[in-house]
């Protein structure tokens, strides 16, 4: 029959169509909310995602798996006193690495010796010219500098982030990359605990 | 909405009219209007443009706020989202597309390379950023920014429409704002008209081979 | 890993004695051929020997040696390995090698290139102009001792970013404030720009006369570089006689990134996450053909679950592509939206798995050389499971109701002539466009790459090479790529993800690589010289978009206008990869 493969395509379109409100209903009758809710969008992005498709950010917003990234943030860990211990040795292991050649740093010295200290006096990230590959925190000894969750960034003007810019708390970090953070903090006192046990070995 | 709210747009109203809001009111509107109907050239450079596509799709459906129709011609359309590199040989396309956008028309660079030239700034064909030729409104960082990221960056844009004022706004005035950018010439390398004299002078006093 | 076959296979040498010698360089491999009797050779290579397809043209400048060297690599539909046979000439201009475009027209666009890029004048080829950048254009960018305005150093790390940070931005380095660079005393004012005159010139070749003698004017229409429908910064010229199309030329460089020229400065491990941007659509793969390039450099194995992980992301990247494919070519016949609307939605939830895997939904930089960065989280692989068992075949068979039958798109596509078979391959066509034209040629079949030998599944082939067949083949092969899924997920071992320690320098040895997988547009290729440097003397990407438009000017002669964004839309190109 002629139009019959026409009838069948538009058999698709009228079930997706009614797909949306069948959804609504069931999810109606089991008593959960399907919009602005966590379990809303997760559903939506998971194999059984019927009818409407959408998270209507910014009202909703995708669930961010741990590993995403956008752009580079430098990590400090909250000292005594709000003090910001910068995790960063300015080993620049991170501007030999990255590939656009978009970070470059100024390694402290000594102002009595003149003998380097690990820690940067300026970081700069040209915000124009990183590519997001995540080279940095995957080499970065130190896990000094991680990649950010935020991406609502946009702004008026070009953008080269400063060290004032780049500095977040490990708090942070431990909030949007838990599972990471537990793994190195872990490995990190299973380093120390090595290195107190070596130094306690040692005058004996 | 108290007196104090509605006179919120940045300038100065004369004593004598204080209490005329007429003209706050008649912003607000205008405003309104505007950011509730951007419409975007459908104006595709390189990977950015993909996920300019993907927000236009199912899951983030920039029709909600008005941005749906993408005008794949420049003279009905509002904004134009640089979504990628813009190249030497591209960039006489993009100045003649801008100039060809009635006004008022914002420009969003979209993703690294539109903002500063991106992780390919260093190549012999690139234009690092497209704000050395058309007024950029919003620079939305990443590589390239992911859809949300991009509508971050469009929300950004509408409170920069939100604060204009018909006063202000460079399409209603004269002056050198009001002309069109002349259209770059590919030469053996780009040529900015804007600039051809500084070009010449440079050129005399540059030995070649020394860069 | 073993040598190239090419020289088990094939004795070219005793074939052409005194013509033809033996590829002797440590890592080298192939035949130096004679310039003046490259023609012949080239003949005998395709006639005797039964090499049909020459992928790659491409060209090495050997700056210290004085030497330009011009390399082919042709290849035997019926499968196996393939055959370089190069040739060398002296690095003073004018430099000249003879043109293949009459044996292999395929090599047509990449010679153009190569004259672009390096300055090898291609002699008896008709149309040499410039291709990715412009008439005018001062010098050729890809010659070693040709250097960028914005030139900082031959290598990087550059060491001006550390440890002083010394780091002037780029524009204060140089004269002009910006990307420019002009030859001595140019004046602005007297340049007279090309315009495209040279293209409208070569266009008029094909000013045909009327049946009864009398000239009507051809119109030549300029599509895109903004158009909608050209799938980016794509522009044709053509010569339209009423609505028929009796000349077309492409003219791309539209997104020309100099992907050569900053791989050449980029230490090997760097250019990985620049390989995202070619074919954006399918960054994975283009990690794969990359990842495979520089590991048989290197001679190093690759961890066993990690090329498992490997086909997961590349059979999942086609489908992706082939579904966004099908909805972007209802859209360009002007069924707008919905089909492109499902697609995306499918497309979302494969993108979902790259980011929770890689971080980044397009721009994935997932592989390293040896493995992957990271295995893949326990819910990741359920989500994938989900995905390839239950949700992508019922999407598929639902894509396939939604359109196949339809009878409005099986009048416009059934019956309306992409490429034979025959022709296709005599112009390097590879991919979908090929095997829907009739050849079953699929590298992952011919000469297999990663662990594609090990899985069951049948290369898609169509016979009539129609626009309806080139539709059909990609749900075909959505369908073979569940399949390889299917058993990939089920098979993956456990295991280490990667047979190197992570490290941000790679010692690769000298010598040359060429590298390919069957992208889901076609063959994607990497050609890597490397002088035991940290950074690849020479890179080059063998693009399966560029070579496939090679093809465009034959088949859209004689086709209505209106047929034009079809034929263009089922060849499937994206320009990050065409233009690089």
């Amino acid at each position: 029959m002629y139009g019959k493969g026409i009838l069948k395509g538009l058999g698709v379109t009228w079930k997706r169509f009614w797909n949306t409100y069948l959804e609504d209903i069931s999810w109606l009758l089991s008593g959960k909310k399907r919009y602005f809710t966590e379990e809303g969008v997760k559903h939506r992005a998971s194999k059984h995602a019927r009818g409407i498709f959408t998270v209507q950010y910014p009202e909703e917003r995708l669930i961010l798996p741990e590993e995403f990234r956008y752009v580079p943030f430098l990590v400090y860990d909250e000292g005594e006193g709000g003090k910001k211990e910068v995790r960063c040795t300015s080993c620049g292991i991170c501007a030999k690495v990255c590939p656009p050649q978009c970070i470059w740093i100024v390694r402290s010295n000594d102002p009595n010796t003149g003998r380097p200290i690990p820690e940067p006096t300026e970081f700069y990230i040209d915000m124009d010219i990183c590519m997001n590959c995540g080279f940095c925190a995957e080499y970065c000894p130190f896990d000094a500098i991680k990649m950010d969750h935020d991406f609502e960034i946009a702004s008026y003007g070009r953008n080269v982030y400063n060290l004032e810019k780049l500095l977040k708390p490990a708090s942070y970090y431990a909030s949007i990359r838990p599972q990471n953070y537990a793994r190195e903090e872990e490995a990190r006192k299973a380093k120390e605990a090595a290195k107190a046990a070596k130094t306690a070995a040692k005058p004996a | 909405m108290d007196n104090e709210k509605l006179n919120l747009p940045q300038y100065d109203i004369p004593d004598d009219i204080q209490n005329a809001v007429a003209i706050t009111t008649l912003d607000r509107l205008y405003n309104w209007g505007r950011r509730s109907s951007v419409w975007p050239l459908m104006f595709g450079l390189a990977c950015c443009a993909i996920e300019m596509i993907a927000a236009q799709a199912a899951r983030y459906d920039m029709a909600r706020f008005g941005m749906e129709v993408m005008r794949p011609t420049p003279r009905q359309a509002d904004l134009m989202l640089v979504s990628g590199t813009v190249t030497k040989k591209m960039v006489p396309a993009i100045v003649r597309l801008y100039n060809q956008m009635p006004e008022p028309k914002y420009v969003v660079a979209m993703g690294a390379c539109a903002s500063g030239g991106g992780p390919f700034k260093e190549g012999y064909n690139v234009v690092a950023g497209i704000d050395k030729f058309i007024p950029v409104d919003v620079y939305i960082p990443g590589c390239p920014p992911t859809p949300q990221a991009l509508i971050a960056g469009l929300i950004k844009l509408q409170e920069k429409i939100d604060k204009e004022s018909l006063k202000k706004v460079r399409w209603y005035r004269k002056g050198p704002d009001a002309v069109e950018i002349p259209v770059p010439i590919l030469g053996p390398d780009l040529i900015d008209p804007r600039r051809s004299a500084e070009i010449k002078q440079i050129a005399a006093a540059v030995k070649e081979g020394a860069s | 890993m073993t040598a190239p076959a090419s020289t088990q296979t094939v004795d070219l040498a005793a074939r052409f004695p005194g013509i033809v010698t033996a590829d002797t360089r440590p890592g080298y491999s192939g035949f130096i051929v004679e310039k003046d009797k490259l023609v012949e050779v080239a003949t005998a290579i395709r006639d005797e020997f039964g090499y049909d397809l020459l992928t790659a043209v491409t060209a090495v400048d050997y700056l210290p040696e004085g030497k330009m060297e011009v390399v082919y690599h042709a290849y035997k539909t019926t499968g196996g390995p393939g055959l370089v046979f190069r040739v060398q000439v002296p690095r003073v201009d004018p430099i000249e090698v003879p043109s293949l475009i009459n044996v292999y027209p395929g090599a047509d666009l990449q010679e153009r290139e190569a004259w672009d890029l390096m300055g090898i004048r291609f002699t008896g080829h008709p149309d040499l102009r410039r291709i990715l950048m412009w008439e005018g254009f001062d010098g050729h960018p890809l010659r070693k001792d040709w250097k960028e305005p914005f030139y900082e150093e031959d290598a990087k790390p550059f060491k001006s970013r550390w440890p002083e940070g010394r780091h002037v931005m780029a524009e204060d380095r140089n004269p002009y404030k910006d990307n420019l660079k002009f030859p001595e005393n140019f004046d602005p004012e007297k340049w007279i720009p090309d315009n495209d005159n040279m293209l409208y010139q070569s266009l008029k070749r094909y000013t045909m006369k009327n049946e009864d003698g009398l000239e009507t004017d051809h119109i030549v229409v300029n599509m895109g570089p903004q158009h909608p429908s050209t799938h980016g910064v794509f522009r044709a010229a053509i010569t339209l006689e009423g609505e028929t199309i009796v000349g077309l030329k492409p003219v791309v460089g539209y997104l020309h990134r100099n992907h050569d020229k900053i791989g050449e400065r980029n230490t090997f491990l760097q250019n990985m996450p620049y390989t995202d941007r070619l074919d954006y659509f399918n960054s994975m793969s283009n990690n794969l053909a990359y990842a495979i390039t520089v590991e048989k450099l290197m001679n190093i194995p690759v961890a066993e679950r990690a090329e498992y992980i490997r086909v997961i992301m590349a059979e999942l990247s086609r489908i992706q592509n082939h579904l966004v494919f099908i909805g972007m070519l209802l859209n360009d016949l002007g069924a707008m939206y919905t089909p492109a609307l499902y697609a995306f939605e499918e497309r979302e939830l494969i993108l979902d798995v790259f980011e929770a895997v890689s971080g980044a939904r397009m721009m994935c930089n997932y592989l390293r050389f040896g493995g992957v960065v990271r295995d893949i989280p326990p819910y990741v692989m359920q989500k994938i499971k989900d995905l390839v068992f239950d949700r992508l075949p019922a999407k598929t068979d639902e894509m396939d109701r939604l359109l196949t039958e339809n009878e409005v798109l099986v009048a416009r596509l059934k019956g309306v002539p992409v490429i034979d078979g025959e022709t296709a391959i005599k112009y390097s066509v590879t991919g979908p466009v090929l095997r829907a034209a009739g050849v079953p040629y699929d590298i992952r079949r011919a000469d297999p790459y990663s662990i594609y030998d090990r899985f069951d599944f049948d290369v898609a082939v169509r016979y009539n090479g129609d626009l309806y067949d080139n539709y059909l083949i990609r749900l075909d092969e959505i369908r073979q790529s569940l399949r390889i899924l299917q058993q990939a997920v089920k098979q993956i071992p456990d295991g280490p993800i990667n047979s190197q320690k992570p490290q941000y320098q790679v010692r690769v040895p000298a010598g040359e690589a060429y590298g390919r997988i069957e992208s889901p547009k076609g063959e994607l290729a990497f050609y890597v010289v490397s002088n035991g440097k940290p950074n690849p003397w020479r890179y080059h990407v063998r693009p399966a978009s560029f070579v496939n438009i090679t093809c465009l000017e034959k088949i859209c002669l004689g086709a209505k206008i209106a047929d034009f964004v079809a034929l263009l839309g089922v060849l499937d190109i994206v320009m990050g990869e065409l233009d690089r």
